[in-house]
């Protein structure tokens, strides 16, 4: 038996294909934009002409010293084919992004256990990062096809608007497509030379490559985020003429590119983390024998786990981004948070709801592994309540800006009872305190299987009591004091009050707990010891998690309104209006559908991998005769 | 029931839930801004009022911040006519407007040159409006617009509408003017808004360093470097937050300037 690495040819084969058409996409839209090897800016300018005339004798003037102006499309530039050309690209963008954030994220979760794995020398971690592994592994070159066909229709859709982008963005296409080559590279090495590198120093080499892999992978992610950042918030372009005039450095490095790469980067993981469990629940659901059940009980926990604690630090970074898009345009946040967009936070908070209800549900039926688990289950009850009383504020409407159409359907601007409930400081107490008691039901599932036998145990408990209890408070009287009492000024103050409040039960119950759990004894603990109905809350959790995806990427896109680059070049497409909230559900429903449907298909290509056929008995006799 | 059916079915009635609860809220779609052709010939003030008022509520979107929840002055619950009056008269009025029209304009033209108090951008110490500027991106009002918004407000309580009837058509948005230069130092400062932040000429705004004695204390330099270059050196006591206009101005406004500047010695 060989100990080199081996390449399965056709599935090869089959990337190499697909990465040639992102290169020549990327060559394509290159070509068809600018035609030459980056921008030229008001900095090199000058060069670029003394260039040209000392090369040929072009006229200076003709040498485009003046940085072109924005296009001022009109709606004969758009090709009518007949159908809604911006439904196109919504469904194959959307596609790309999912499977895109499965295969950036699911690398970082799994060199992380693999790394846990070689540390603790238990093959079940690096068995379970390799099985990881092969579902981002068949995802990969599905995530090219849809970037490559997203390239070409965008192109063909909009080729005023991407010829703009390649004069803004040049050559940092090419750069793109080069680290596409290098992220397969990496993503095949890691993948197939799993088992040639498994053990001493050759495991610190693939740990090495993992690494580089996740670098990679990050940087693909990060200079993509900044062609969506820039059409939000546009920098390094002339404020009135919309030239673009900076280097790329600068076009890139727009006001909301951070936290946008920060919020992604998170979500991803999440996103990735609640996928790989909806394998795990899957293959235990199917699964006959005991051991199996195990292996996929373990495997769905550790998947929610990632998924979960993930989650958690989500909203800040949400927080942040959009705090950073009122900076940058008040106009464009109370679009968001105030103006028609508003409506679909509101369908925001069911499903960050849902994911909170599925998480917790599959905790406390997780409890059920170890007997130890009865000392905590009184906990349950309460922690439900907070959270369908959470739930049922932050899904209360409020204050939208409303026409005259809205009004006759609300039947009136603010309804009188529930107004209060409706505003942003309510909304915050509520989903501070959801995200507290979420992390209250980690704490215990953590505890469920220890008997901590540290002399300090009760001073312990005690602390960790008092931080809930001082953080709940904080929570509630920041709240209701910067809320309602205080100038609408202090409003967004109390919500630093309350994050931090939150985090420091996060940060503190964590550390404390690992400390406690020092020298604890370990509660006979038995994996696969679920009910079914557990692993359907590890499905509620990526279809939540996808549709929320769509929905919250629909709204950041949403935002530039009537503008393909925000202030500097006008969308008069025929689909240039902000379409109802049942359309966009609609729209959202029929990607993520098209997701599962593929999902299901990567799912059973992972599952098939691992099934030999029986040798046929007659050949098998034939053979024995022969 | 196989494994399959069952996590399908489970899944796509979650999706469909959620697509149903899209569909129980208001289905309002937010048509993009229509560029509306004006007919001189049969417009009159009423309809010109009536243009004003779709505008506002339409194209401009400025019911999203002018309204009841305490983003901006609620314009719809004042009357804008007695308000612009009273603004005039504040001390802290730095503008050139005389009387309620040019108030209005000069408020959607350049919003920083007073802004109400408690309306200002976090941190501005109510120097800097939150405002767009009403002729350029995202809202793009062409002076026959701006005059229409006046009119509806002025039109609102039963004022006098003041402001003209167009009588050109105009200047279409596609062929956007070329950039006025200023022609003196005061215009240009005035032009840049240096005046928001610095004490120079009528201002005596405390944001950035008093520029009165700046003449004094820098040299030619570095008067043109704090242009150019606003945050290579902050003066103690002051925040790095002036922008770089440095792309915006010609390089005769910047000498015209510094020069200036310079000569200003306390």
């Amino acid at each position: 038996m060989g100990t080199g690495l081996s390449f399965p040819a056709k599935p090869f084969r089959l990337a190499i294909a697909f990465n040639l058409l992102i290169l020549l996409a990327a060559v394509f839209m290159w070509l068809a934009g600018n035609g030459q090897f980056g921008s030229i800016t008001i900095a090199n300018a000058t060069e670029v002409v003394a260039a040209s005339v000392e090369s040929g004798g072009v006229d200076a003037e003709e040498a485009g010293a003046k940085p072109v102006p924005a296009p001022k499309l009109t709606r004969a530039d758009y090709p009518n084919i007949g159908t809604s050309s911006r439904s196109i690209v919504w469904i194959i963008a959307q596609l790309h992004l999912f499977f895109g954030a499965l295969v950036l994220a699911v690398p970082i979760f799994v060199l992380l256990i693999e790394y846990i794995g070689f540390k603790t020398g238990d093959d079940r971690y690096d068995d379970m990062a390799h099985e990881f592994m092969k579902i981002s592994l068949t995802a990969y070159a599905i995530t090219a096809l849809f970037g490559g066909t997203l390239a070409l229709a965008l192109f063909l859709l909009y080729p005023g608007f991407m010829n703009y982008m390649m004069q803004a963005f040049g050559a940092q296409m090419l750069v793109y497509a080069l680290l596409f080559f290098l992220e397969s590279a990496l993503l095949y090495m890691y993948y197939y030379g799993w088992d040639a590198l498994r053990y001493g120093n050759k495991k610190w080499v693939h740990l090495t490559l993992g690494l580089l892999l996740n670098a990679v992978g990050t940087t693909l992610l990060v200079v993509a985020n900044s062609w969506a950042t820039f059409m939000m918030a546009p920098s390094g372009v002339d404020a009135t003429t919309g030239a673009v005039v900076g280097n790329i450095w600068e076009v890139m490095k727009g006001p909301l590119w951070n936290p946008l790469n920060l919020h992604r980067v998170i979500a991803n993981v999440a996103f990735g983390g609640a996928i790989v469990g909806a394998y795990a629940a899957y293959s235990f659901l199917k699964s006959t024998t005991a051991e199996a059940r195990a292996h996929y009980d373990w495997m769905g926990y550790t998947s929610n786990f990632i998924a979960i604690l993930a989650f958690l630090p989500l909203p800040f970074a949400g927080y942040w981004l959009m705090a950073e898009i009122y900076a940058y345009s008040q106009q464009m946040g109370i679009l968001a948070m105030g103006g028609i967009l508003a409506w679909l936070f509101v369908v925001q908070a069911v499903l960050i709801s849902t994911i909170l209800f599925a998480g917790n549900y599959y905790l406390w039926c997780g409890m059920s592994r170890s007997e130890g688990s009865v000392r905590y289950t009184w906990l349950i009850k309460y922690i439900a309540l907070i959270l369908t009383l959470g739930f049922l504020v932050w899904a209360t409407p409020h204050n939208l800006i409303l026409n005259s159409k809205e009004i006759a359907a609300l039947g009136g601007s603010f309804h009188p009872i529930l107004g209060p409930l409706g505003i942003m400081p309510a909304k915050n107490i509520a989903v501070f305190l959801m995200l507290i008691v979420t992390f209250l039901s980690f704490q215990i599932y953590r505890r469920s299987n220890r008997e901590i036998t540290v002399s300090w145990a009760r001073k312990g408990n005690a602390l960790l009591v008092m931080i809930y209890v001082v953080a709940i408070a904080n929570v509630i009287f920041a709240g209701v004091y910067y809320g309602y009492f205080t100038n609408t000024v202090y409003k967004v103050g109390s919500s630093v009050i309350q994050v931090s409040s939150t985090l420091v039960v996060i940060v503190s119950g964590v550390v404390i707990d690992s400390l406690m759990f020092r020298g604890s004894k370990l509660l006979p603990s038995t994996w696969g010891k679920v009910t079914n109905a557990s692993q359907y809350a590890l499905f509620a959790l990526p279809i939540t998690f996808t549709w929320l995806m769509g929905l919250m990427g629909y709204v950041r896109s949403s935002v530039r309104s009537h503008w393909h680059v925000y202030t500097v070049v006008k969308d008069n497409s025929a689909d240039n209006f902000i379409p109802a909230v049942g359309h966009v559900g609609m729209m959202v429903t029929l990607v993520t559908l098209l997701f599962l449907a593929i999902l299901l298909f990567i799912f059973w290509i992972a599952n098939l991998s691992g099934v030999k056929q029986a040798r046929p008995e007659a050949m098998s006799v034939e053979g024995s005769t022969a | 029931m196989n494994v399959l059916a069952k996590t399908l079915g489970f899944s796509v009635t979650l999706l469909f839930v959620f697509m149903g609860i899209t569909y129980l809220l208001p289905q309002v779609e937010g048509e993009a801004p229509k560029e509306t052709t004006i007919d001189l010939g049969s417009l009159t003030m009423d309809t010109f009022v009536k243009l004003g008022d779709d505008l506002f509520h339409g194209k401009g979107a400025c019911t999203l911040c002018h309204n009841s929840l305490g983003r901006a002055p609620d314009l719809l619950a004042l009357n804008a006519v007695d308000v612009a009056e009273e603004r005039l008269a504040d001390s802290r009025y730095k503008g050139k407007a005389k009387d309620a029209e040019t108030y209005l304009r000069e408020s959607m033209l350049d919003p920083s040159i007073y802004v109400v108090a408690g309306f200002g951008k976090k941190g501005s110490n109510d120097t800097e409006s939150p405002m767009p500027i009403a002729d350029k991106p995202p809202t793009l009002f062409s002076t026959t617009e701006i005059d229409a918004i006046i009119a509806f407000l002025q039109s609102r309580d039963g004022n006098q509408v003041t402001v003209a009837l167009p009588t050109e058509a105009p200047v279409k948005e596609d062929a956007p003017a070329a950039p006025v230069l200023a022609q003196s130092p005061e215009e240009a400062l005035n032009k840049f808004g240096c005046t928001a932040c610095h004490a120079i000429l009528e201002s005596e705004a405390p944001v950035g360093p008093n520029l009165n004695n700046v003449g004094s204390r820098l040299s030619v330099e570095h008067i043109r470097q704090s242009i150019v270059d606003p945050n290579a050196v902050i003066t103690k006591g002051y925040t790095p937050m002036m922008p770089d206009l440095s792309e915006k101005m010609s390089v005769k406004e910047l000498e015209m300037m510094v020069k200036f500047l310079a000569d200003k010695k306390g």
